[in-house]
């Protein structure tokens, strides 16, 4: 194999099983006796629980059992933990109050877990959930974030009684506050970061099994990190020891954040297979996942920049309540504070920031990270500031990013994070090509005879990936560590199985990482599998988010790599009758240099596990080795979005017509699966603006936007089809030079978006516009700002 | 209440007592177990569960399958050649990497040969326009779309 399989289109591995319906996912695994789980769900925001009866449900056909908040607390089963510490402004830390896996004296928002119906099927499950008579107390509920912290106010929780979880902050204030006193322009803008229901298409799913036999657990889950799972479920909640535990999360539909937590499902189903005998499922309904998955987002943002007056940033300040919902979710605090601030210098050289974030409890489902988690919050407080600030300056929008750019790396910013490479000029000017901008004023102008106004509007995003070095995160507050692991295990005839840490939902790492070992291993794809999601076959992983995998997964399968190839030198050495220092290897061959004496791969596999001419003395037979990666550094994707909207003046209908991305991912292993990254990434990245909201009702505090019909995801007839291209900076500390793509296209679109919205509305005198600009937004907006100009 | 439920899935003749209320989809996977066919919504949104049934697609969540007494059925798992040779549509899906996490995909697959079938030589927005009722949270429909001209594309040229 002489072609290089970094960079390849390599078609995917998975695809076969997917393709022809043979994907096993959670819901697909039915075990021997199997039983299944219905939840009951309180219908309020928030009351006390006055009394729960069971008697009618446990006499109903097919029921096992019925469990309430007392049993499980009867159980000493602890309450759901929160995986990242925030330190209050104060010192203190942050309120962390008790969040059951069923609850507890009182319910905090709708579709909070009641009580559990185990039954004989899945049907009478849910038929006895519905005869489980639970009388309420009905309190009055918040379900905004910027109400809740409001005097009179209902309390959620009796530890914060503001409902304030933490006020956090980052940056020097005094030193902001004085380059905004000497600044030449202060652009201010306020808005609401819209609040989203990630909606991954296969619903949660939970199948819990004890073996009495064997006196342990397996856990099917529908999760992203399966061994992180078992280590909140059974150091903080179960009380039980990890290899009692095995975890399986086998295709997974999805995840987008969403699968990333330890959920009250997944430990009641788990708990309640012991105390029956058999094995317990449950799977969500599309109405359960609206109202119990972790959101994301949901931001009240005051933001401000101030410039000189040839528009060079001086300075940011940005004030920021989050809402978290009802209980503190796994990585619930760390979203608005250490994966949001730290992004706020974008791409650009402004000295001085501040920000300060005010994390609120409200009576609505836990809030926690979603397909960017933080960083699209990030890039739209800077990406909407800097296009404002453009336009009141009568700067270019373009030429006021590159006056303010990053050009030296490293680059330490003043929110802690240090660049280490990038070329922010390149992406924009290959974006701005690609999507025609000079041609824009033609088009507008083409546009308007047929009445409609068309808006062009950039956005220029940082992310900050690979999570995450541990130390640097331990310092932070992370309470676990943020490293990967991986495994070869080279096989007597030749292939090869890794095993990785790393858990695929989509992302195709059965195919990218069998590149990266294929590629180095010189041998063809096909011989190597990938294993992944199962802890009793992994030794150990932190799983997929934050677009980590290939930089610390795939890092930590090269470290093994490395390790056998090492390992093949010694034996090669040994067969070859030449000094280790000698042998050199490429792609497959072992060569003792200035000879023609040469080793396949494969002649070296066979001698570690047939070592009958072999090192014995030196070396132990077999070819298997494992590795841990902790990176040194954070990896930092950017790239430059140009979207270009057409706007009906008439009905508000906005269509974006035209929307380029350019991305620098630094090296790229299959641009093929990075290209769908960035399509499905976008895409969200347009509902978030467009489509997409997650209302609660005020009153109530119910969710109105409970279903599809309500909750808008884009269909194929609300997005275009995309120009998309990339540029490459390799990452500078990791071998693969990779940086990562999963959430680039939430991340830089939303802003992207509504930058092309408020250019078309500029000239009507409209700044603003908040997100998600539906027909019924715009239009509004249109016509009041019509009214105000009559 | 049971009652007696006889139709032909995959070619099969297939019967099997079962509850009045049962749906279609949980019929498929949970009596016959092929688990291929997937639900997504509960609500005919999503069309994870779409099948075919006596020639058109439907959505087997958002029908009982008493309904679909004496019909002739085809799920995801009857779309390959016995063989193993994917069907043109499934290459085609494969060859754009119309898919990501697969959980929508047999459904897409199943509507998009029905859609060809009917409609070929459909433009971009036809194709977009018939996928209203299959959601992807994966794809962004991009590679969808491109796949589904493609595997058309083929399926004609392969009459």
């Amino acid at each position: 194999m002489s072609a290089s399989l970094i960079g390849a289109r390599v078609q995917r591995k998975e695809d076969y099983r997917f393709l022809t319906g043979a994907g096993q996912y959670t819901d697909d695994v039915t075990l021997p006796n199997q039983s299944y789980a219905a939840f009951v769900r309180s219908p309020h925001a928030h009351a006390t629980i006055k009394s729960i009866k069971t008697d009618k449900a446990k006499k109903a056909p097919g029921v096992l059992a019925v469990y309430t908040g007392e049993d499980v607390a009867g159980a000493k089963l602890g309450g759901l933990p929160c995986g990242w510490l925030i330190t209050d402004v104060n010192g203190q830390p942050m309120k962390e109050p008790p969040h059951p896996v069923l609850a507890h004296g009182k319910v905090r928002y709708v579709g909070d877990h009641v009580a559990v119906v185990v039954a004989e099927t899945q049907e009478q499950a849910r038929d006895a959930a519905e005869l489980v008579e639970v009388s309420y107390d009905v309190l009055p509920a918040v379900v905004d974030a910027s109400q809740a912290t409001k005097k009179g106010a209902p309390v959620l929780h009796d530890i914060a009684p503001d409902n304030t979880c933490y006020v956090w902050a980052l940056g020097d204030k005094a030193a902001v506050d004085a380059a905004f006193a000497k600044a030449a322009h202060v652009t201010k803008l306020e808005f609401i970061n819209n609040r989203l229901i990630p909606n991954a298409i296969e619903p949660r799913s939970a199948n819990g099994s004890y073996s009495r036999a064997d006196d342990n657990y397996t856990l099917y889950v529908a999760s992203q990190n399966p061994h992180v799972e078992r280590l909140l479920m059974t150091a903080f909640v179960m009380g039980l020891p990890e290899h009692k535990v095995r975890v399986v999360a086998p295709d997974v539909g999805g995840g987008f954040g969403s699968k990333i937590y330890l959920y009250a499902e997944d430990v009641v189903v788990t708990w309640a297979s012991r105390q029956i005998g058999r094995p317990v499922k449950w799977t969500a309904d599309r109405s359960e996942s609206f109202v119990s998955d972790a959101h994301g987002r949901d931001h009240h943002t005051v933001a401000e920049i101030a410039m000189d007056k040839d528009g060079k940033f001086v300075g940011m300040r940005v004030h920021t309540t989050a809402n978290i919902g009802a209980y503190l979710s796994t990585f619930a605090s760390c979203v608005p504070t250490i994966l949001y601030a730290t992004l706020l210098a974008g791409q650009y050289t402004t000295p001085l920031i501040f920000c300060q974030v005010t994390a609120v409890f409200t009576n609505t489902a836990p809030v926690d990270a979603y397909r960017g988690a933080g960083r699209p919050e990030a890039t739209y407080v800077v990406e909407r500031l800097v296009e404002t600030a453009a336009r009141e300056m009568k700067i270019d929008p373009a030429e006021i990013r590159r006056r303010n750019f990053i050009r030296e790396f490293p680059y330490q910013t003043p929110v802690a994070l240090q660049y280490d490479t990038g070329n922010y000029e390149a992406t924009l000017d290959a974006a701005m090509k690609m999507a025609d901008v000079s041609g824009f004023a033609k088009r507008k102008e083409e546009a308007a005879k047929r009445g409609k106004l068309r808006g062009l509007g950039y956005a220029a995003y940082i992310e900050a990936c690979g999570i995450a070095p541990s130390a640097v995160a331990g310092s932070l507050g992370a309470r676990a560590g943020l490293f990967e692991a991986g495994e070869i295990r080279v096989h007597p005839t030749g292939s090869v199985t890794v095993f990785t840490g790393s858990h695929s939902h989509g992302q195709g790492h059965e195919t990218t990482f069998a590149q990266v070992v294929a590629d180095r291993l010189g041998m063809a794809v096909e011989n190597v599998d990938i294993v992944h999601g199962d802890t009793s076959k992994i030794l150990f992983g932190m799983g997929t988010y934050g677009s980590r995998s290939i930089a610390v997964g795939g890092t930590a399968i090269v470290k093994a790599l490395d390790k056998i190839i090492d390992k093949g030198k010694k034996i090669a050495a040994h067969l070859m009758e030449a000094s280790e220092g000698d042998v050199e290897y490429d792609k497959g061959v072992f060569k003792v240099a200035g000879t023609d004496k040469q080793k396949a791969f494969g002649e070296i596999a066979f001698a570690a596990y047939v070592p009958h001419n072999y090192p014995h003395d030196k070396l132990e037979p077999g070819l298997n080795e494992n590795a841990f990666y902790d990176p040194t550094n954070f990896t930092f994707p950017a790239g430059s979005y140009v979207c270009e909207v057409e706007i009906d003046p008439d009905t508000g209908v906005t269509k974006v017509v035209n929307f380029t991305a350019v991305d620098d991912f630094g090296k790229i292993i299959n641009p093929m699966i990075v290209e769908g990254q960035v399509h499905g990434g976008l895409t969200q990245g347009i509902g978030q603006a467009l489509t997409e909201n997650c209302h609660y009702d005020p009153e109530t505090g119910q969710l109105v936007t409970g279903s599809f019909t309500d909750y808008c995801i884009p269909r194929a007839d609300d997005v275009p089809s995309y120009q998309i291209d990339t540029r490459e900076t390799p990452c500078t500390h990791n071998p693969l030079g990779v940086k990562g793509c999963g959430e680039a296209g939430a991340i830089g679109a939303p802003a992207a978006v509504m930058n092309a919205i408020t250019d078309a509305l500029w000239s009507m005198g409209i700044k603003d516009i908040s997100m998600p600009a539906t027909a019924q937004t715009v239009w509004k907006a249109i016509q009041s700002a019509s009214k105000k100009a009559a | 209440m049971s009652v007696k439920v006889s139709m032909k899935v995959n070619g099969k003749p297939v019967s099997a007592e079962v509850e009045e209320r049962t749906l279609l989809v949980t019929f498929i996977r949970e009596q016959l177990r092929l688990t291929g066919t997937h639900v997504g919504c509960d609500t005919a949104q999503c069309g994870a569960c779409t099948v075919q049934m006596n020639g058109n697609v439907v959505k087997s969540c958002s029908m009982l399958a008493m309904q679909a007494e004496g019909a002739e059925v085809l799920t995801i798992e009857s779309v390959a050649a016995p063989d193993g040779t994917l069907h043109p549509m499934q290459a085609a899906f494969k060859e754009y990497h119309g898919l990501q996490c697969g959980f929508c995909t047999p459904g897409m697959v199943m509507n998009a040969i029905d859609f060809a079938k009917k409609h070929p030589g459909a433009s971009e927005h036809e194709v977009r326009e018939a996928l209203e009722g299959n959601l992807c949270r994966c794809t962004g429909y991009h590679n969808i779309v491109k796949a589904i001209m493609a595997g058309s594309k083929a399926m004609a040229g392969a009459k």
